[in-house]
Order: C-alpha cells, then structure tokens, then sequence
C-alpha cells in the first residue's frame, strides 16, 4: 500500500499530519510525535503580537514604580535574559531539525508587514521545511471592506514569498464572500498550499459573572464539513495543494479529506483528546479500509469525489442544500430529531 | 593603562571592589546601603567572578545581626568575608564587631552611613551610625566620592589583610552612595596588584581548622583579661602606616594619592576647617575658591579616622594655623564635644602637654567643633564660609552648627545663603517630574551619555519626596569639563524641565532659575496657548529673567508612540535637543544606543516603541514666544486650607511647600510628638480619574468603602433632613439598611486624595443589566468633577458619623462602611494591599487602640512627614501609634501591653482604696465592668470621667495618681503591625517570644511576601518560585509557614486572611483576634507593588492565591477546644485552580518563566506539590479532634 502524498513538495510517507498546535511546544513532544508516526509536524504558531505585548508588559512591570521613591529604585532584579522575542521558537525549530527526521513547517501570525517578512525570514533560517502562514485575523472595524482585507492576505503572500525561497502555505478562515476566488488569487500570488480552515477561537459568555470568557472547544467530526466541501470545489480548479484542519478525528475523515482532494488531512483536537497514539492507529485503520476496497495508492484516492470528478457536482452547491432542508421531519413535540 | 570610564554611584563602586575582592558575602537590605547587597547578589547570579576567578557565594541573612555572625563564621574559617549596611542595621553589628576586632580579623564592611533613628527615624545620611561604632577597635576609612570610595574601598581591604585591623569603608548615604558619577573603574589588575597572597594565607592560616585545632572564644576572669585586651596594641599602632603604604602603592598604580589626612588649600593657612566625609568636596571647592580671592584658609580632610594617629593629624596641617573649626556630621547629645572635635582637641593638647612633638604651631590654635549636614541636611559653600567667617570673630562661637536656624539655644552660625561659587563652565539642569513618568531613569541615561560618550565629568543627585504613590522627584544634573566636587543641590540652574504641568501652581519651580535660563515644560497647551495658562508669579520671572521656553506636549507624543504616562524618552530628547550638550544628531544617535542598551533585554518592541518617541519628540517641541507683559491672574493656591490647624500651617505647610529647611528649631516638637491626622490638610490631586457612584445601580454593600487603601470613599446614613444644605450636584440614594432609622445613604470620594486605582470599581459587584460593562461606580475623569466633588466632600464631611453604639453589629462588610476610618490619605502606593486592612483596624478599634509598628512599608506611610495618616475622631480618640524599630517590634508592643494591664491592676486597686471618695456605686461599677461590647465601652469611659470629677480637687497622692492611670480601665487595644520582613525575618524571634507570653496582645503581619519597602528583597515569606532580589534565579525554598508554628502554640489565636478571597471571613478573623484575651496573630495576604501586577486586579489576585489553596484562608480559635470544638476551621474551599493560573499573572514568577523557563516549571511544580500537601495537612487538622 503506498500511502506516502506530496505536499508543498515535500514527500511524506503518509497524510495523516498533526496540525499547528501547543503539542508542538516543546521537543520532548516533537520526539515523541515523530515516535507516534507523524510524517511532518506543524509547529504551534509564532504570534508576533504575542511577542510584543510580552515585552510590552514585561517593560511595564519592570518599570512600574522605579525612581520614585528614595528607598526602593526598583522591585526586581533586572535579570540579564528574557525570552520575549522569539528566539525560543526558532530554538525550537532549530533543535527540532536535529532531532527528528521529518519535516518542519513552522507557523507564522504576524501583524506588521516588518513582522511578517522579518519572522518568516528567521523561521526560514532556523531551518523550517517550510511555512504556514496563519492569518489569524477579525476584521471588526465597520469600515474596513472586504477587497481591502482580501488585499491584506496578498500583500502578506507576496512580501513573504519574495522573503523566502521554502514553500508557503496559508491557513484561512472561511470568511470570505468568495473563496473560490481568494484561492484562485492567492494561488496567483505563488501560495504553495492553502490550510482550510482556520476555526477561529470563539469567545463565550459567563451568564453568572456577565463576562466575556475565553473557551476552547475541541472539533469532532461535524468540523469536516467545511472544509470538505471546499477543497473538493478547489480541487483540480486553484493549482495549489490543500490540507484540510478541522474536524479530522478518524481514519474516514482521512479517507473523505483525501477524496475531495487534500494533500493532507492535519489532526490536533483528536490527539489532544486521545493521545498521540492515534496517528498510527488511523493510518492503520486507513489502510485496512483501503486493502479491503483493493485501492493502492492515497494518490489514486486524491480528489476522487472533488467537485469536477463527482457525478452530482451540483450535490456541493445549492441543490445539496434544498435537498438536506427537505430531509428534516417536523417534531409535534417542538423539538427537531 | 586605559581603565574603564564609567558613570556609577558609589554604592555601586563599594559593591564593585567587594565582591572583586571576596569569597563569601552575607547581605540583608537597609536604605541606602540595600544597592550593594542587590549588586553583589546580581553579579554572582550572572557568574561573575572575583579577581581570584571564583564566584563570591552571596548569603542573604535574617537581619543584620545575622549577617555579622554569618560573616563572623565565615572570617574564623577563613574566607574573605565582607557585608554592608548602614544606620540601625550597623548598630545590629555592633556586638560581633567587637568579637571580629577582638580577634584581629581582616574584614571590610561598607557602610553607607545614615542617621540613626532618635525622635524620628531618617533615611538620610549623616555619620551617627559609625560613630557609634568608634569602641568596637575597627578602623575607619572615609571616602568623599564615588572614585574614593572605590579606591578607598581597595585600600581597606588591602590595609585590613596586612594590618588584621577590620575596616569600615564609610561613605555618606544618599549623598555619596546615590550620587551618579563619572569614575575610573579600577581594573582586575589594579586589584590583584594590590592584593597580597601571604597575607591572605596567613589570614586563612589562622582559620579554625580540625586539622589543627585550637580555641577561640574563651572566657577570661580578672587575673588575665585586661593583660588580653592590651595585646593588640601594636595592631593599632601599626595601621595607619600600612594604610598610609597601601595608599602609596595603589597611587603608583592609579596616579590617585590620599593621605590619612589630606589637607587642601594655602600653604599659609591660619584658617582651617577639619571634617570627614562628602562635606569635604564642597568644602575644598569653597577653599580653592577663597583662596582665590586672596584668603589663608585650608582644610584638612580626614580619611582615616581610626585608628586615629595624632603624628600624622598634627603633621598633615601648616605650621601658620592659628584656628580650626572641626566639623562633625553626627551629634552626641550630653558630650563634651562631637568625636571629631574631641579626637582633634585631644590631639593637639596632647601634643602640647608632650611639648610639641608634632604639632608645628606657634601658638596654641583655637579649636571650635560644630555639627553640620545632619540627615543629609544640605552643607554648601554658603556655610563653609560661614565657617570661615566665624573663624574670623575674636570669640568664635564653639558647639555651634551650621545650616539650620537654632532660635532655641542659639548654637547656629549666620552665613549669607546667597554666597555662590559655582563657576559657569558647569552647566547645571534641574527636572521636576512624578516617579510615574520615567524622569528620574531617563537623567541616568543622560548622565551615562554625557559621561561616558563626551569628554565631560558628569554628576546626578535625585531628590524623591517620602510619598510612594505620586512621588514627585527632582533631579540635580551637573557637567562640564573638570570633575565636579559640588556635593549640594543646584542653586542655580541655566536649565530647568518641569515634566507636570500640575507642579506650576504647586511648587516655585523657576526658583533656582538663573537669568537666561531654558525652561521646558511638558505643557497638554501648545505653543500659542500655554502663556495664559501659567501662574502669575511664573510669567514675572520669565519675563524678568529673560527666559528661553519651550513647551513640548509629552504625553501626547508618549501616546501616540505606545510608551503610555513614560515621558522619559521624549523629555529627554527634549532636554538633548535644546541644550546643545551634544550636536542634535550625535545626541539622539546616542540616546537610541542607550535606550536599546537598557531596553534591549526586554524586547525589540519596547525598543522600538522608544525609537518612536525619540522620532516624533523634535517635531512637537516647540519654543514659545514670551509676551513683553504679565497677563495671568492664576495665583498660586494656599499650601494648606485656611482651616488647618495652627501648627498645620505654621509647620507641616512649610514642609509640604518645600521649605523644611527654613522651619527654626523651635518649631520642631522637642521629643518627636506629631498631631495626629494631618494628611487631611495635604491636598494632592493625583488621580487623573475618580470613581463616580451610580445611585440607581448601588446596593450599598460596602465593599469599595472597604477595600479603598486611601479611605477616601466613605459612606454614611443619615437623615434626609440634612439634604436641604447640600450641594447641586451631592447623590443621595435611600438607605437600604433595615436595622436603622437613618433613611438616606450617600457614597462621596475624596477626589482630591483620591490615586485613582481602581480597587473600587473591579471590586463593586454590581453590573448595569443593559450594559454589561457598567457597574455602580464608574471612573471618569477627574478635573472635569473636581469643583463639584470638592464641595460635594466638604458637605459629606459635615453629615454626622454613624454612632458606634447604635443597634447595628459591626460584623458584615454592609455595616463595617459605615464606621468612620481613623486612617486615611496615606502616601502609600496605588492601590496599597496593606493599608485596607489598617484602615479596617482603625474603623473597628480606631478609639481605643495603641498600635506599634515595625519599620517598613506601614511606618513610612504610617508616619513620614510631612503629613500623617492616622487621625482622631470627633471626640478626639484614635490610634496612638508610634514606631521603635524593625527588629523589636512584637517587644515593643508587648511592652504596651504590659503598661496596660498593671495600669489597670493599679488603677483598680485604687478605685477599691478610694471606694468612698469615689462612690461605692459607682466603684463597683467600674470594677465589674467587662467591656464587652461597644455600648459598655462607652459607658465605661462616661464612669471614668464622673471618677474623674469626683476626684478632682483631691490633694491625696492616690487620688492624683489614680486620675493619672484612670484611662487603662477602659478597655484599649494594642495591635502590633508589620510587614514580613519583621514578622518572618528579622523580628521572629520577638513575635514567638510575645506570641508565648499569653498577654493579650493582637498581631497583624502584611504579607507581601517580600520586603517591599526596600524595594523587593526576598524574606522567608517569599514563595517558592517567586523572583526577588537575592532571590534573582527563583526562591528557591518554601515559604515559611508562620500561622503553623504559631499554632502549635495552642493558645494563641491564629487567622490566615486576604480582604479579595473572602472580605466577611477577613472582619471576623478581626473581630475574634481582638475578642481573644490572649495572644492574636492575623496573617493578611497582602499584593503589593512588588508582584509586577496590574494592581487594580489586586483583589482578583487575592481570590486566585485562595482558590490555588496558595493562601488558605483559617481561623484557630483556642476558645473553641474550651467548647470541646477543633479550634482549627479551614474556611476556603479545596483547591480548584493550578497555582502557576494565578502565580503567572504576576511578573514576579512570570519574568523566571521568561529567563530560565526549565528552572521556572521546575520551581514551579515543586510550590505545586508543595500546596498540595499543605492543604492536605491543613484538610487533616480541620478534621481532628485538637
């Protein structure tokens, strides 16, 4: 069975990849995902703005209340290192390279344009195979318009591209008015992948407190959806490689994710749940599925259900639509089922 | 050689040859010699090594006394042990001083000398504390200056290994030890060259040592001891000429020559002036001045003051001195003289009785001693001069001082404080500014360019006023092309900063302003518009002085380029930009060369942020044209209202006003007495916002009253009557209280007290249900509110306080807001952690309460002048508060107690011996009074004064005497406050020894888990895990468990609180201390300035370090075990929350976690581990059966 894919023009020796996430903080884990079988690590991203107000709080508190008072100059010993830049990331990068025999695909959140350039440069230097661009962005300013966002996400490709010389992928929301074409004009841009899709953090509310709280809630296989539909409509259509990143759990997840025409299916809410163990075990169950049906290859799988090769490409637009609505049964009771 | 040119102050310099020159320091912080310690502590953290390549091993100690036994320990094993210190810590050295110099141990310990504390304690330096020291048989080295101290540093440690003589290396405190200097640094070389290898062999030849045993520390009886005492005699007598050599040998080295005693001036002198210390710089500039002007003065400068060697003292001075006047910076009340005066006079008789063996005189001088400088009080040229001057007079006045107005016993001289002899190639600049706004750092830097990057001498002093939040600060610039020997503050300045607007009507600030002066003043008004906005006064004088004024919008520069309120940068830009030190492009390269040299560690963002500001200053700074005529008619406000008492303003108002240092002797309390209650009367306006009650929303739970640290919001009910005289816009909302008759209830802020921290508004529970964000108090911004609020408070002020012994208990936080504060106003921090549990104290005990309290944190705000925060009630009772020391508070308190129960024991004897006189009824009456509660308090106190009455008149000695004790039968109670510093450290051994005495004394710890008022050194409370100084790589032991040890007592009342994890549980752990006729110890979570956290979250933080089960919250009630109850009651609930959730919210932890992220999650698991089984332990106690 040859389960090995191709993707940014790395070869791995299967598609099942752990995605960007806090697995990755530390090389222990890194070693230890290597151990559990993955093919390439996504490392958990590199905020610059986290960088920033690090040492914006950290020069706060540092100089919160010196010289102002004749007996105390200060109130802590101003220690002669602070990691606030991110030297522990590309450490970690660095380290990485050495240690595993897999590819590094760093992640990048910038939010100045200097940012962008400057950290996918050094992330380049550290040694990374290559680099996710994680536009983790929430346009909540009224006046901003869409053009001007989508313009944000091709300028960012385009200093970044012409920074660096490894492949570039970029994580997306989902939210935009046309995707089809934000890929088709990223793919323009020189994108090497696009990551589909980003599940943007989602505050919630503390009825008891009436706060806004931060709440984490891990995907399941519903998550899929999304972007199962989107790379099997981009599939064959943007000339780039997709991986899909929400709601892999299973070895079907993998096997439709491959089908609608991902490179690769990348998994994180699913290992954090049920440990690292899991990325052997559904690229076993993967195979299995696929000896039984006698496929021979994940290549030959690819993009086998995108829209251009299904019989009902009408099933990923409208009709679908009216077709589930039909599907619900009215509950008496007040309730659907 | 080339040797390093660098800008430091001479703690530093101390610290540097200290641990060049070590192998084991012991440290404990005291102002102004904590630097050293930090110093040390710091450099051996980051491995840096001595001139032998070893890294000195740092040990912080308990307390002084600690540090001198550690060092004691370490010299007889023999390492190269030192230490430093100053003040009381000194005194705390005294006894194993003794012992060192007994047994002729080579140490040096810094001292960077201060006031001792007498009818007041002061930070200040002078030299009462080393002469205080002059029995001990230690020799004493003086340096004058930051290059001295270094040098003379060297000399000592040096002179004491060949001589075995221990070494105090002395410098003035503040004056030298914070003054920042351009110095050469001696270099490895320099050190190793001076340092000889037999005599540390033989030093560490003499060690104990097992392998060959001897003993040491015996004791003598009369037939041999004073034969042992007079062994070290040829010691002594041999020192000053090994000093002498060492300083010889490090002059061949360094091109730097000092003399035991250095004289400067007219080799003809007939007049000369004798003193020690930094008073000398300024002394010799005055010297060289008059003698320029044709004078025969001189002075002798004394460095090495013991041993005292008369040969080189009489032969140092010209044979044409026809008078001396000896200058003492300490004074010896009851003495003949002051030491150096009594050294100088015994000399020069000796001599004379001997026939004149050294002495080259003609005639026998006259000798006058006179004390200056005291608490560095300032010593200008002005009073050399007039020293000089009363030299001249036929009967120079003897025992005199100089620099104050002595209008009591006349001992003062006069000199006209106009005299000036500050040339002009030394430029001079003044910046008053806040300690918020970055002005003192930034004139650092300024100094380190000017030093370090032009060919220039340069020298800093900074002047901090004794407030912790809205500090305002003054910095002292001096530079120009030769060292600089002005060791006074500027008296005339070709350039002053005013950084706050708000100082224009608040202080003179263009006093010291010379003609043509620059003035720049960080103005919110622009060019056009700032003129109409200045006092008065201020126009006449820049007009008059013909004045060069800029303006520069600071904080909007400071906005716009992310530095927030820190106007450092873009003021000192300013200050490069207009006073042409440097070119204007070489100044601002060299100000981004300094600012990523001292921000650069903490990230290219903040460096990037100052860039901005040094980028956007030039273009916003502008100069204004000065009218031709004066066209304000803003007058500056008087210092204190018109209703201040009269030593307010005779008094305190000078003070505040700056003007102390004109206030005579006799307007000084003689023995240390205050009046209580003045910071009323100080007016600060520091708060930028205020809370603002929303009447529609409140429910009147009282927590903002309670958890306010400046007790400036207050609450009252009362009947709506009263609201005819209100003002416009005084809120009122109906009382919400079922207990009482009082129908309206009013929350009122004290704007102008007020630090704006915020405490109130993240503590009120209540939220606007169409607006989430809203809650019952909300800030907004102050000046708009302030003539309202003003007169608003003025009215609150008159409604009357709620009567103690009305129906309510005062056991909820509801009702506790209603109890008047008798404490408020401090000038602690924003936000102070501490002060809500004093104030709590005040309004539940504040009638009746004596309170000790240990130096730190509380006595400064409790009690710095000007004005101090405890205050009285309308009747006139409230805290009688005093501070002895650090070290003996628990004693001190317990010595309250004390009087208290044989006053009352006397008293009661004498109420049954004058039964009749009295009233038996009434006799009776009083004896069986329990005093329980409020109302039998209050009756009490009415009986005592019918007792009074009745005894009035009466001529008996137990009449008059029982009048005189009649005030212990009413019940007092004495509380004994302090920080963890006292409590866990340096004073433990007297807190166990008064927590075992079973007196009914209460014990209130604020922890801050770090000495805070020093500025954040580690003590025993300090967590695992937690960064502070000498605890740089993470404490790295546990807390200490206080409350625990204090409970296997059994019979002392023990409480865990914190007011933000559970306010009620905080009242009654109060209330049962104070109820407990016993022993009482309170332990109060208290966040601090020091745990690098947004502090309006104080409280949240608070109720973290309880849910982590960081801070359990109990009670141990030995009343309970009487009731066959478990006396331990663990009142918070198991642990919910990891620590590090609540721990990295605090820079304190979060900065390890920054630097050394392993050791940080490795500390970090082991406190985690820790907490779990002291809760469990805790679990186990609350279950059992005692």
């Amino acid at each position: 069975m040859d389960l090995t894919t191709t993707y940014m023009g790395l070869n791995l020796k299967h598609p099942v990849v752990p995605s960007a996430s806090p697995v990755t903080k530390n090389l222990d884990n890194i070693r230890r995902l290597e151990d559990a079988g993955a093919p390439a690590i996504v490392m958990y991203s590199l905020f610059e703005e986290q960088i920033t107000k690090e040492s914006h709080r950290l020069d706060h508190f540092l100089s919160y209340g010196t010289d102002s008072y004749s007996e105390a100059m200060s109130y802590f010993p101003d220690l002669n290192t602070y990691n606030v830049g991110p030297d522990e990331y590309l450490n970690l990068i660095q380290k990485a390279r050495a240690a595993v025999n897999i590819p590094i695909i760093g992640s990048l959140n910038g939010i100045s344009s200097g940012g962008w350039v400057e950290y996918a440069q050094k992330i380049q230097e550290a040694g990374a195979h290559a680099l996710e661009l994680n536009v983790y962005y929430i346009p909540t300013d009224p006046h901003l318009s869409g053009g001007y966002v989508e313009q944000m996400y091709l300028d960012v490709l385009a200093d970044v591209k012409e920074a660096c010389t490894i492949p570039v992928s970029m994580k997306l929301g989902p939210f935009f008015s046309s995707p089809a074409n934000m890929a088709h004009r990223l793919a323009a841009q020189g994108v090497n992948a696009l990551v589909l899709f980003n599940r943007f953090y989602q505050p919630d509310f503390d009825l008891e407190n009436l706060e806004v709280v931060p709440h984490l809630v891990l995907s399941d296989s519903n998550a899929l959806r999304l972007p199962l539909r989107w790379v099997a409509i981009l599939y064959g259509r943007v000339p780039v490689d997709f991986a899909i990143t929400s709601g892999v759990h299973t070895h079907e997840d993998v096997l439709k994710g491959l089908m609608a025409g991902a490179a690769v299916t990348m998994m994180t809410s699913e290992l954090l749940q049920h440990g690292l163990k899991r990325i052997n075990e559904v690229v076993a169950d993967m195979t299995r599925w696929m000896e039984e049906r006698e496929y021979v290859s994940v290549k030959q799988m690819q993009g086998s259900m995108s829209q251009k090769n299904v019989a009902e490409p009408a099933a990923f637009e409208r009709a679908n639509y009216m077709k589930v609505l039909q599907s619900w049964r009215f509950d008496p009771t007040g309730s659907l089922f | 050689m080339n040797r390093e040119l660098v800008t430091l102050d001479a703690n530093e310099a101390a610290a540097y040859v200290a641990h060049k020159t070590n192998e084991v320091i012991a440290i404990y912080p005291i102002t102004p010699s904590s630097n050293m310690g930090e110093f040390a502590d710091a450099w051996s953290v980051l491995g840096q090594t001595n001139v032998f390549g070893t890294v000195p091993l740092v040990q912080e100690m308990q307390s002084e006394g600690g540090a001198a036994g550690a060092v004691h320990g370490a010299l007889q094993t023999g390492s190269l042990t030192t230490t430093f210190t100053a003040s009381q810590g000194l005194l705390l050295m005294i006894p194993n001083m003794f012992k060192i110099s007994g047994e002729l141990t080579s140490t040096v310990f810094h001292i960077a000398a201060r006031s001792l504390a007498g009818q007041a304690l002061s930070i200040f330096g002078d030299h009462s504390d080393v002469m205080s020291t002059r029995s001990t048989g230690w020799a004493m080295l003086f340096g004058n200056s930051a290059q001295e101290v270094m040098d003379l540093a060297l000399v000592a440690q040096a002179a004491t290994l060949e001589s075995r003589v221990p070494f105090l290396n002395v410098f003035d405190g503040f004056r030298t030890s914070h003054e920042v200097m351009k110095i050469e640094r001696l270099s490895d070389e320099d050190i190793l060259a001076m340092m000889n290898s037999d005599h540390i062999a033989a030093h560490r030849g003499r060690a104990l040592n097992p392998d060959r045993p001897v003993i040491r520390g015996t004791a003598q009886n009369p037939d041999v001891f004073f034969q042992a005492r007079e062994t070290v005699n040829p010691y002594y007598l041999a020192t000053p000429e090994i000093v002498q050599k060492t300083m010889d040998k490090l002059a061949g080295l360094v091109g730097r020559q000092y003399r035991l005693f250095d004289y400067v001036g007219a080799p003809d002198a007939e007049r000369v002036i004798i003193l020690m210390g930094s008073g000398c710089e300024t002394a010799e500039e005055t010297v060289n001045y008059l003698i320029e002007k044709g004078e025969k003065v001189g002075l002798l400068k004394v460095r090495l003051f013991r041993p005292f060697s008369v040969e080189h003292f009489l032969q140092a001075l010209p044979a044409t001195v026809r008078k001396m006047a000896v200058l003492d910076r300490t004074k010896e009340p009851g003495a003949a003289g002051e030491p150096l005066y009594q050294d100088v006079m015994t000399a020069v008789s000796e001599d004379y009785s001997n026939g004149q063996v050294y002495s080259p005189f003609k005639t026998f001088p006259k000798i006058i001693g006179g004390r200056y400088g005291l608490s560095s009080k300032e010593f200008t040229p002005a009073m050399v001069k007039g020293v000089f001057d009363e030299l001249n007079q036929d009967k120079p006045k003897n025992h005199f001082t100089v620099g104050i107005n002595d209008d009591v016993t006349h001992t003062s001289l006069s000199y006209d404080p106009d005299f000036d002899i500050e040339p002009d190639y030394v430029v001079r600049a003044m910046f008053w500014g806040l300690g918020a706004d970055g002005t003192v750092g930034a004139n650092k830097n300024s100094i380190k360019i000017i030093g370090e990057e032009t060919p220039n001498y340069a020298q800093g002093y900074f002047v901090y006023d004794s407030k912790k939040s809205g500090a305002r600060t003054v910095s002292h610039l001096r530079f120009g092309p030769k060292p600089i020997h002005s060791t006074y503050l500027i008296r005339k300045a070709s350039f002053i900063a005013v950084h706050q607007f708000g100082f224009m009507e608040r202080f003179d600030v263009l006093e010291n302003a010379t003609p043509g002066a620059t003035f720049l003043l960080n103005s919110p008004f622009g060019p056009e518009e700032v003129w109409d906005q200045l006092p008065r006064e201020v126009q006449q004088k820049i007009i008059a002085f013909k004045m060069k004024f800029y303006v520069i919008d600071g904080y909007g520069v400071a906005k716009s380029a992310g530095m927030g309120n820190r106007i450092n940068t873009v003021m000192q830009t300013c200050f490069f930009a207009i006073s042409g030190v440097l070119p204007r492009e070489e100044a601002i390269e060299k100000i981004k060369e300094t600012i990523k040299k001292t921000y650069g560690r903490r990230g290219e963002a903040v460096v990037k942020k100052n860039y901005a500001a040094v980028d956007e200053t030039l273009a916003n700074l502008h100069q204004v044209t000065v009218p031709e005529a004066v066209s304000s008619h803003i007058e500056l406000p008087p210092v204190v209202p018109a209703a201040a008492p009269d030593f307010v303003q005779k008094v305190t108002a000078e003070i505040i006003a700056g003007r102390g240092d004109a206030l005579p002797v006799s307007a000084m309390p003689v023995d240390g007495t205050f009046p209580v209650g003045t910071t009323q009367w100080e007016k600060r306006n520091i708060a930028l916002e205020i809370p603002v009650w929303d009447t529609d929303l409140c429910i009147q739970c009282g927590k903002c009253v309670m958890v306010c640290p400046h007790a400036v919001i207050r609450s009252k009910v009362y009947d709506d009557s009263y609201l005819a005289a209100a003002p416009e816009t005084f809120k009122s909302a109906d009382a919400r209280f079922k207990e009482i008759t009082e129908t309206k209830y009013s929350l009122q802020v004290s704007g102008d007290d007020c630090t704006g921290c915020r405490l109130c508004v993240e503590v009120c529970p209540v939220k606007d249900k169409t607006q989430a964000g809203r809650k019952a108090l909300n800030m907004a911004d102050y000046p708009d509110l302030r003539e309202a609020e003003k007169k608003n408070w003025d009215f609150f002020l008159t409604l009357p306080e709620f009567a103690r012994t009305d129906t309510l208990k005062f056991d909820s936080v509801k009702n506790v807001q209603l109890l008047e504060p008798l404490f408020e106003f401090s000038g602690a921090c924003a936000g102070c952690g501490e002060t809500p549990y004093l104030k709590l104290l005040s309004q539940l005990y504040g009638d009746r309460a004596l309170i000790a309290n240990a130096t730190g944190c509380s006595s400064i705000y409790g009690g710095n002048l000007p004005t101090t925060p405890w205050a009285a009630n309308k009747e006139g009772r409230g805290p009688a508060w005093s501070n002895s020391l650090f070290e003996d508070n628990a004693e001190f308190g317990l010595g309250m107690r004390l009087t208290l129960d044989k006053q009352r024991e006397y008293a009661l004897h004498l109420v049954e011996r004058l039964r009749d006189v009295i009233g038996s009824e009434l006799a009776a009456d009083i004896i069986k009074s329990e005093q329980t509660d409020e109302a039998e308090i209050f009756r009490q106190r009415d009986r005592i004064e019918l007792l009074k009455k009745r005894l009035a008149g009466r001529d008996d000695f137990a009449s008059k005497d029982l009048i005189s004790v009649s005030g212990a039968l009413t019940r007092k109670s004495v509380w004994i406050v302090g920080g963890d510093g006292w409590a866990y450290d340096i004073g433990y051994g007297g807190l166990d020894h008064v927590l075992a005495s079973g007196r009914n004394v209460n014990l209130l710890v604020l922890d801050t888990e770090v000495y805070s008022n020093t500025g954040g050194q580690s003590s025993k409370a300090t967590p695992r895990g937690a960064v502070a100084k000498f605890a740089a790589g993470g404490k790295a032991t546990m807390k200490k468990d206080l409350g625990l040890m204090a409970i296997s007592y059994g019979n002392v009342y023990v409480a865990q609180i914190a007011m933000g994890g559970n306010d009620v549980h905080t009242i009654k752990a109060f209330l049962e201390a104070e109820a407990y006729d016993g022993p009482s110890l309170i332990i109060a979570y208290s966040h601090c300035i020091a745990h690098g956290i947004d502090i309006s979250k104080g409280l949240q933080q608070q109720k973290l370090a309880v849910e982590t089960a960081h801070w359990p919250l109990y009670r141990y009630n030995p009343l309970l075990k009487a009731q066959g109850k478990n006396p331990f009651q663990l009142d918070s609930r198991p642990p919910k929350i990891a620590l590090k959730d609540y721990a990295y919210n605090e820079t304190r932890y979060s900065m390890l976690l920054q630097s050394d992220p392993d050791g940080a999650a490795h500390l970090m698991s082991q406190a985690q581990q820790e907490i779990t089984e002291r809760w469990k332990k805790y679990e186990q106690l609350a279950k059992s059966q005692d």
